[in-house]
């Protein structure tokens, strides 16, 4: 993966020796802006989980696992690796009687949340799609702030 | 010594099914892998009529028959197109619930008569949360069904942080009580039953007692007191206490939403959606407390007055229940998922209660509900006197023998 991305760039640089000063800045930015999204992703999914201690452990479980019958599971379901629109939704709004997966209803109801700010939503949502054995994008802010403004 | 090496190599037994039991007790698994396993009913001839759930190969009723009586189940056959909690056996008749429907099938020389089901009761609300529509029947010709509140405590949105409980509370006109319908009639509904008990916010539990000749019911108690902080964490998890009630006539009023039964306290107190602070009384003063408490959200859902001769004298007339085990006791370990027995004298609950049959769970420290192997939610009583236990995660089912003398 690392040869092939190296290799790619010198194809590009290659050509294009006369502008090496202007390719080396962009290649810095890019590497610079990788681990800043690094960061952001761990610091974000390590505010996420005080957050998923305090609003949402007690019924969704320390390991995402739910409640047989009652509260959905967070373990690599649609739901959670799907629509972050939805998800968004979810929180803010809440939820009864609506989340069937795999055939199984989950009939507890959920309480709303609008209480938590964007940055919070955004962050318990990067720590469950990136907790028990999920692997999804990150949630930001801004969409939270986008979905909240339509939701109302 | 027997005991010992149980503990020792638990998980495995618990796979075969074995539990812990007092000396002198013994269990057979009767019935493995058969679906979620509610409440379950034994008739006279031996055989075992267990409510589902969710169906299974279409069926909703499972029964379990040991037709050369070799005391092993040789005969599994199904029936019911429903999905449920309920079941009972009265008077020559098999009767079964869905979320919704009341329904009873007569037994002829043992045979349910399934192509002539009657509708006993119908169109009881079934919004999801606490639909199970338990059922109990007294001596007098009556059917009692439980209709759960779909709801924790009444707030116009369900569990909403800090939101004010609904008062007058309008889930109390259809629901959050036990309702009492005429056994032998067909299609009843709302219009021709009795709001025999108000005030409970969900009943899986139940059962009538022959010797007070009233009903008992268990009510699972509400969720979210810890996020008020009234206690420490660790105290505010076993509150509210799960109560063990007893209606002594129609009308019977428990207090719920607005009032919930503080065993720190030892007394009901207001609900803090209704303005109480854990303490404060209220409108509380004067609704009828419970005859027996347990710790929190340990999920009650089987009631079993013992009235068989089989076991020893002190457990005749008791009551057995089957705790289903909690899920909301974080940052504490869920507790629960075993079967009690809460010693009765001249029809009142005497003493503390015990631990009769544990090791359901397959392990100790549950942290979250899906670590139990099995989760204990109807008894029944067969007419030899033994004690069935059903299990509604795996789909087991046990009948406990009394081995001494």
């Amino acid at each position: 993966m690392k040869m092939k991305r190296l290799l790619l760039s010198s194809l590009i640089l290659l050509p294009c020796l006369l502008c090496a000063q202007t390719k080396k800045t962009v290649t810095k930015s890019t590497a610079a802006t990788k681990t800043t999204s690094t960061i952001t992703l761990k610091s974000s999914i390590d505010r996420g989980k005080i957050v998923y201690g305090t609003y949402c452990l007690a019924c969704h479980q320390a390991d995402g696992s739910g409640v047989p019958r009652m509260n959905p599971p967070l373990i690599k379901t649609s739901w959670v690796l799907g629509s972050k629109t939805v998800l968004v939704e979810q929180v803010l709004k809440g939820s009864a009687n609506k989340v069937e997966i795999d055939g199984e209803k989950f009939l507890g109801a959920m309480p709303p949340q609008p209480q938590l700010t964007d940055q919070q939503i955004a962050d318990v949502l990067t720590f469950v799609r990136n907790s028990f054995g999920n692997k999804a994008s990150i949630v930001t802010p801004a969409e939270v702030k986008a979905i909240r403004a339509k939701t109302k | 010594m027997l005991i010992l090496v149980i503990t020792s190599t638990g998980l495995d037994l618990a796979a075969q099914g074995d539990i812990k039991l007092p000396a002198d007790f013994a269990a057979d698994v009767v019935g493995k892998g058969i679906g979620r396993a509610r409440h379950l009913a034994v008739n006279s001839n031996g055989d075992i009529y267990i409510k589902l759930e969710r169906l299974r190969n279409g069926k909703g009723i499972i029964r379990l028959r040991d037709k050369d009586g070799d005391g092993k189940i040789d005969d599994t056959t199904g029936f019911g197109n429903y999905g449920g909690t309920g079941i009972a056996i009265k008077n020559g008749y098999l009767y079964a619930s869905s979320n919704t429907d009341v329904y009873r099938y007569k037994l002829n020389n043992n045979e349910p008569d399934t192509a002539n089901r009657e509708t006993v009761v119908t169109g009881l609300v079934d919004k999801g949360q606490h639909n199970s529509k338990s059922i109990a029947l007294d001596n007098a010709g009556n059917i009692y069904v439980n209709i759960g509140a779909p709801s924790n405590v009444c707030q116009a949105q369900d569990r909403a942080t800090g939101a004010p409980g609904q008062d007058p509370c309008p889930i109390l006109e259809y629901a959050g009580g036990v309702w009492q319908f005429k056994a032998d009639q067909k299609n009843q509904s709302y219009p021709q039953g009795i709001r025999y008990v108000t005030g409970t916010r969900n009943v899986v539990g139940l059962d009538w007692n022959n010797e007070t000749n009233t009903l008992f019911v268990m009510q699972h108690g509400r969720d979210g007191l810890t996020d008020y902080h009234f206690y420490p964490d660790s105290l505010s998890v076993e509150l509210p206490a799960e109560e063990m009630l007893e209606a002594k006539q129609a009308g019977a009023n428990f207090g719920w939403p607005y009032c919930f039964y503080n065993q720190i306290e030892g007394k009901k107190v207001l609900n803090p959606e209704y303005g109480g602070d854990a303490k404060k009384t209220g409108r509380c003063d004067g609704v009828l407390p419970p005859v027996a408490a347990y710790p929190g959200h340990m999920a009650p859902n089987g009631l079993l007055f013992y009235t068989g001769n089989k076991f020893p004298a002190k457990y005749k007339n008791g009551a057995f229940i089957a705790f289903h085990g909690s899920w909301n006791r974080a940052p504490l370990n869920q507790k629960g998922f075993f079967v009690v027995f809460q010693p009765f004298k001249d029809g009142k609950p005497n003493g503390e209660y015990e631990i009769f049959a544990s090791g359901f769970a397959g392990r100790e420290n549950i942290t979250n509900p899906n670590q139990a192997m099995y989760r204990p939610c109807g008894l029944a009583q067969g007419s030899d006197g033994s004690l069935y236990v059903s299990d509604d995660a795996k789909g087991m089912v046990w009948k406990i023998n009394f081995t001494g003398k």
